[in-house]
């Protein structure tokens, strides 16, 4: 793990100082004058040798330090930290919602193969994954929101959110028993979290389902069921545990598809999460922000791959 | 010929080919096909925002150009957007992926080790980074796309390499003396393959919408060019009056990267046996 974020870091440094011919230029703007772009140059130490900047950036970022974001000239560590539970709000809620309704769907599908059930969800997981997910959360967008109006267009909440205590709109609500922050909170979560929820259920139903009929056809199955243990409890139980360990594996790369999809999701339903802060700080060449979104993103997502090595060992006698 | 046969036989997978089949031609004969090929980069002011009907069949745009016809220019876009970055992607992660596989020492422990850090990010964030550093254009798209892509092909190769690298056929090759290149190239690849194809299919589904997303985020080609993704930005001005204006790429996009996943979901099942999970598909 520490080489992998080391070769992180080493990339992002790469694409924010080595590509760019003047990175105090593209901070500065096309018409900025020269004595502006100098004294940038000046002021971020880009006039001193490359390992030397290296160096200084791997220290800096190590200690937590990822610059100052050139649009809000706030530490940009802070903002990431203060925009997170949004986006963790926002799929965690897809990720519950893709497995609730996801490994029941793939079960039945594999259960009941060929009927029209398996082909219903077969149409909906192939173009599930064939959407491109800031369209379809457009599509959303003007069926609930523009169209019926049942949903807010945009936004995380109206008015203010409920004091912090986790960051998290609705358990907060909860916590503080305003039922009324926590219906608006709810409503507005909807459309993003169904945006996100699809490609990851059609990922998790097509797992689930190619894991169950795999399952079915081996012998401890065959012999449960000559031992006469009721068939409800051979699928849900011995077939479905067995079968989720092919599912659980891609949780890590779902997970990486949510990151990526809060991207333009985000921007769509201008949520104030990570993916949005990543959108306006590439709209405003901001490149402190940008180049500490990816490695954000990309310890994020080392840590949930670590999680999943430890949830399937857990699960999986074989793997330990 | 048999594997054309057997993949004809499978109905989604010929669904798939037909898509790609169609997409190409439309590419290809664009202009054509166009019903308003000069809408592509002029301006028609007076038509803007027209919905569909027998003049305009998918409707018009903000600055009155024919959607349909964008539509078709536009694929070419994806397509070349999609074939150059797949191309580039395989050029580099296969060779990579053979040389991890086949030696074990320090290059290949190196080798795996820089594609694993480029698979620590999702692909669209670092593209994402990479694109905003070089600016808007096609062939920075591109150059993002393969940057970013290539260690799917390195992990893949490495990892059937690696297996078949005890097989009995690759060790008599290597006993009888020859050399490494040889049975890297003329033992080891061919076995491989029909996994890479399958792979590359799958893939350009993948780049085709992360380079929509892209273009969306206006890191694409910069207008007038027709581009799917930039154009459904553009008509977010105009919801909810406008639907068609984001209808149409959007379903333009969901049936090509359809149409490359079932036909490498096809591909699969005919070429790779092995990967045939119980039918997993409903086959």
């Amino acid at each position: 793990m520490p080489p992998t974020l080391f070769g992180l870091v080493l990339i992002v440094f790469a694409v924010s100082h080595v590509v760019p011919s003047d990175p105090a230029r593209v901070m500065a703007g096309e018409n900025a004058p020269a004595e502006q772009v100098a004294a940038l140059r000046h002021q971020y130490g880009l006039d001193l040798p490359l390992p030397y900047q290296f160096v200084r950036y791997v220290r800096d970022v190590a200690s937590g330090n990822m610059g100052t974001s050139l649009f809000t000239q706030r530490p940009v560590a802070e903002d990431l930290w203060a925009r997170l539970p949004a986006t963790l709000e926002l799929a965690l809620y897809a990720i519950v919602f893709a497995v609730v309704f996801g490994v029941p769907l793939g079960v039945v599908a594999a259960l009941r193969r060929n009927s029209w059930l398996d082909h219903v969800v077969r149409i909906v997981t192939v173009s599930g994954l064939a959407m491109a997910a800031f369209w379809l959360a457009i599509l959303l967008q003007l069926l609930f929101s523009m169209w019926l109006g049942l949903t807010p267009v945009q936004g995380r909440i109206d008015g203010w959110g409920p004091d912090p205590i986790t960051g998290f709109y609705t358990i907060d609500a909860v916590l503080r028993g305003d039922w009324e922050t926590l219906g608006g909170a709810l409503r507005h979560l909807a459309l993003p979290v169904a945006t996100l929820a699809l490609p990851a259920m059609a990922t998790i139903v097509r797992f689930t389902r190619a894991g169950v009929l795999n399952v079915m056809s081996s012998n401890f199955v065959f012999y449960q069921g000559a031992m006469g243990i009721p068939r409800r409890r051979v699928v849900w139980k011995y077939i479905l545990r067995s079968a989720l360990i092919g599912t659980l594996t891609q949780i890590g790369l779902i997970f990486g598809n949510l990151i990526a999809g809060a991207v333009v999701v985000e921007t769509v339903f201008d949520w104030p999460g990570l993916g949005s802060f990543a959108v306006s700080s590439i709209l405003q060449s901001d490149y402190n922000a940008i180049m500490s979104f990816t490695l954000f993103v990309g310890v994020v997502f080392i840590l949930v791959n670590l999680l999943v090595d430890i949830a399937q060992a857990v699960l999986d006698p074989r793997s330990r | 010929m048999k594997t054309l046969r057997r993949l004809m036989r499978d109905r989604s997978a010929l669904l798939g080919l037909v898509i790609v089949a169609v997409l190409v031609l439309a590419a290809l004969f664009a202009y054509p096909l166009a019903t308003f090929p000069q809408d592509v980069t002029s301006y028609d002011p007076p038509h803007r925002l027209l919905p569909p009907g027998a003049t305009y069949w998918l409707g018009t745009d903000r600055m009155g150009g024919d959607i349909y016809s964008r539509l078709l220019f536009g694929a070419r876009i994806t397509i070349m957007i999609a074939v150059v970055a797949t191309t580039f992607a395989v050029l580099i992660g296969v060779p990579v992926g053979l040389v991890a596989g086949y030696y074990t020492n320090r290059v290949s422990d190196l080798l795996m080790r820089i594609s694993d850090v480029f698979l620590a990010v999702p692909q669209i964030v670092l593209a994402i980074a990479i694109a905003q550093t070089l600016g808007p254009a096609i062939q920075n798209v591109i150059l993002a796309l393969s940057i970013t892509y290539w260690p799917f092909w390195a992990r893949l190769v490495y990892a059937e390499t690696r297996s078949l690298r005890n097989e009995v056929f690759i060790e008599a090759a290597v006993a009888l003396g020859a050399s490494p290149l040889r049975v890297m190239a003329l033992h080891v690849l061919p076995s491989i393959a029909s996994s890479v194809i399958v792979r590359t299919t799958i893939g350009m589904g993948g780049t085709i919408l992360v380079a929509a997303a892209l273009g969306f985020l206006g890191l694409g080609p910069p207008p007038p060019t027709p581009e799917w993704g930039r154009m459904i930005a553009e008509s977010r001005a105009f919801l909810p009056q406008a639907w068609w204006y984001a209808a149409a790429p959007g379903v333009a996009i969901l049936l090509v990267v359809m149409g490359f996943n079932l036909l490498g979901d096809g591909l699969r099942d005919v070429l790779d046996p092995r990967l045939r999970r119980g039918g997993a598909d409903g086959r």
